[in-house]
């Protein structure tokens, strides 16, 4: 059976079983729906809330890019789990006892205020859509892959699928298809990684591999691999060779922006009770970690592997040559994945070999010449593909290929869809028949609900043809806006009884607009490429890359709504009386519908 | 004591709790994991060092670790308040 017959089983399978569970636990009306998380355990509800939140960001791209980056990226790493330590102190519980089922809802009552209602609505619209965006990157390079087409296609056809998945609709809603989906990808996730450590270390479990022995060369994995790469003239990988000040900022701002992130704070308002909105927080982070903690083992793994094949005999001897790769079944990876158009290599010198190294390096300019290389000739390395080449590249059984191929088309499509069904809702419910046109039919509510998901995802797809990064940094943009938006206003309607309404609006407006400017300088007009300014090599700012901007957007938020309410009335007695029941569990009747 | 004291009282242990759990999760991320980092380079961990084992693996450890314990406290002081559910 070949490669490609093996992967299509493994993922027909796995969607069988999805659809199947989703028959079987049927939600019925739209409380149903919402309420899926109530009566269900915080373990089952924690397992969900993982599979929701990890997509295409954290199972197809983040290794890659810690891969070819090393520490610096640790950012992705404290940043995606640190957040859910802001989400359980500062306010899963908090939303649980006020007691509704959107963000928006919190936001329009808590600063008595439509507009206030209508703004959060904008924000989360925008940071949805990028979002998808960075999902859409991912979802391409998975379908490019496993149809064996161009990433193009391969993007073309996931949209299709994507899009059909998000109108069956229902499916997403039901918490056990998510456990089903979760599963899926952390198994998909870890046995090639737990494969790869037992390889190279004789460690089982890869998060201390990582920091185990080199079984090969009896060196610490870690050294062998900075001695590695530098030899190749690249960046010591364990090294801080980036800014400081800009880690910093990014770290935080993705830590703000995943407490900001409506699809993960709506699964606390269903939990049955407050305690237990506390408790599926560290749920939900135990499962998540799995993934977190093994990923960068799969990074500096895959990047010694990926070394050690462009050089089989040293970095010293001679490279591989174009006759290996063409014959030898331990590359067969690098012409499938050239298929896809996202790795490319080309024998510039003439030499019949292929010299995998840094050419920006002053340090192998000389040894360049002694040899007569003319440039790096592994040309073009996505780091999207790492993950989903990974198991090819370090020679496992086709099964374990196809289960990753599964796992991750399992992440990207979820969260897509999730997302595309949070934004059309967001458009229809809470845009059309909450401000524009109350009296709209439910059938024209249906009718543009549907629409706002077609706009969405159309605008997603040809954005994701050249998208404004890899799939996580597209990813981390989102989360910066969501991080200047609606986190400040969040936490200041639960920690603050100064902030009013006008504060709060003018604060959410200053956050995004700047953090949405800042960006577009960056990364182009509507991430349209080529209108750009300036580039994230050479920020505006200092050293503030458009991604790590959410932090400085949400401190503007902040200061914007404290001066505007000083300024302005203070807020009303009943609302200061909404403030102090929500700090008190006690009184937590169940979710209501709206 | 009147309930609305109580509450008070009640709101400000949960403020300390949060600060206490906030400068650990700062520390452990922001510190250890990058500004402190240098000031760690002394202490190995299998072929790099101990702020690079933070950034990686260690400050996911201890977040998991703050919010087992927040949740712990915190639905002790519910009850010790009188504030819990049901």
């Amino acid at each position: 059976m070949d490669q490609f017959t093996i992967n299509l089983l493994f993922v027909g399978a796995s969607f069988a079983l999805y659809i199947g569970i989703a028959i079987w636990a049927r939600a019925g009306s739209t409380s149903e729906f919402y309420a899926a998380g109530r009566g269900i355990h915080p373990v089952t509800n924690g397992m969900a809330t993982a599979a929701d939140w990890m997509s295409a960001a954290s199972f197809i791209s983040m290794a890659g890019l810690i891969a070819f980056t090393g520490y610096d990226n640790s950012s992705f790493l404290m940043g995606w789990t640190g957040g859910y330590v802001l989400l359980a102190l500062l306010l899963a519980p908090y939303l649980r006892k006020f007691g509704k089922f959107t963000v928006s809802e919190f936001i329009g009552d808590r600063f008595y205020s439509p507009t206030a209602r209508l703004v959060a609505v904008i924000c989360l619209i925008v940071a949805s859509t990028t979002y998808v965006i960075g999902q859409m990157t991912g979802v391409g390079v998975a379908f490019g892959r496993f149809l064996e087409v161009s990433n193009t296609t391969g993007l073309l056809i996931g949209a299709c699928v994507v899009f059909a998945y998000a109108v069956f609709g229902g499916m997403k809603g039901v918490t056990y298809t998510q456990v089903a989906q979760y599963c899926v990808l952390i198994v998909a996730y870890t046995i090639p990684a737990i494969f790869i450590s037992l390889q190279l270390t004789g460690n089982p479990i890869p998060a201390l591999g990582l920091f185990g022995e080199h079984a090969a060369s009896g060196e610490a994995l870690l050294s062998k691999l900075d001695a590695t790469i530098q030899e190749l003239g690249f960046n010591q990988y364990t090294a801080h060779n980036g800014d400081t000040f800009n880690m910093v900022l990014f770290t935080l701002s993705l830590m703000i922006g995943t407490a900001g992130l409506p699809h993960v704070i709506m699964r606390f308002f269903t939990v049955p009770r407050v305690a237990d909105a506390r408790w599926s927080a560290g749920w939900a982070l135990v499962f998540i970690a799995l993934l977190y903690l093994t990923a960068p083992a799969v990074g500096a793994m895959a990047r010694l592997n990926i070394t050690e094949l462009m050089w089989p005999n040293g970095t010293e001897g001679q490279a591989v040559s174009i006759e290996t790769i063409n014959s030898d079944e331990a590359y067969a990876w690098m012409e499938t994945w050239q298929k896809t158009g996202l790795l490319d290599w080309e024998d510039k010198n003439g030499d019949g070999m292929i010299q995998y190294y840094n050419d920006a390096s002053p340090a192998m300019a000389e040894r360049a010449a002694a040899e007569g290389w003319t440039g790096n000739e592994l040309t073009k390395f996505n780091r999207d593909i790492l993950v989903l080449a990974n198991p090819e590249i370090a020679n496992l059984p086709s099964w374990v290929i196809g289960l990753v191929a599964a796992g991750g088309l399992a992440a990207a499509l979820s969260t897509a869809a999730g997302l595309l069904l949070a934004i059309s809702s967001a458009v229809s419910h809470d845009l059309i028949k909450g401000a524009i046109n109350p009296n709209i039919s439910e059938k024209g509510e249906l009718m543009s609900a549907r629409v706002a998901m077609a706009v969405a995802i159309a605008v997603a797809t040809y954005l994701g043809l050249n998208p404004p990064g890899f799939a996580a940094q597209t990813v981390a943009l989102a989360f910066g806006l969501a991080a200047a938006s609606i986190f400040p206003a969040l936490m200041m309607g639960i920690f603050s009884t100064r902030i009013n309404n006008t504060g709060a609006v003018a604060g959410m407006l200053a956050g995004l607009i700047v953090t949405l400017v800042y960006i577009f300088l960056h990364k182009g007009w509507f991430f349209v490429p080529g209108t750009n300014s300036f580039t994230d090599a050479d920020p505006l700012l200092g050293t503030i890359k458009s991604t790590s901007f959410g932090a400085i957007g949400a401190m503007i938020n902040f200061a914007v709504a404290y001066i505007v309410s000083s300024m302005t009335k203070p807020i009303p007695q009943e609302i200061k009386d909404l403030v102090e029941s929500v700090r008190i569990p006690r009184g937590a009747g169940d979710a209501v519908d709206h | 004591m009147s309930d609305n004291q109580s509450n008070n009282a009640y709101w400000s242990a949960n403020i300390r709790l949060i600060a206490v759990c906030l400068v650990i999760w700062a520390l452990v991320s922001f510190g250890f994991g990058i500004l402190l980092r240098p000031m760690l380079s002394g202490i190995a961990v299998g072929g790099s060092d101990l702020g690079f084992w933070f950034a990686q693996q260690g400050s996911i450890l201890v977040f998991l670790g703050l919010i087992f314990f927040y949740a712990w406290r915190m639905n002790k002081l519910d009850a010790e308040f009188g504030v819990d559910e049901e």
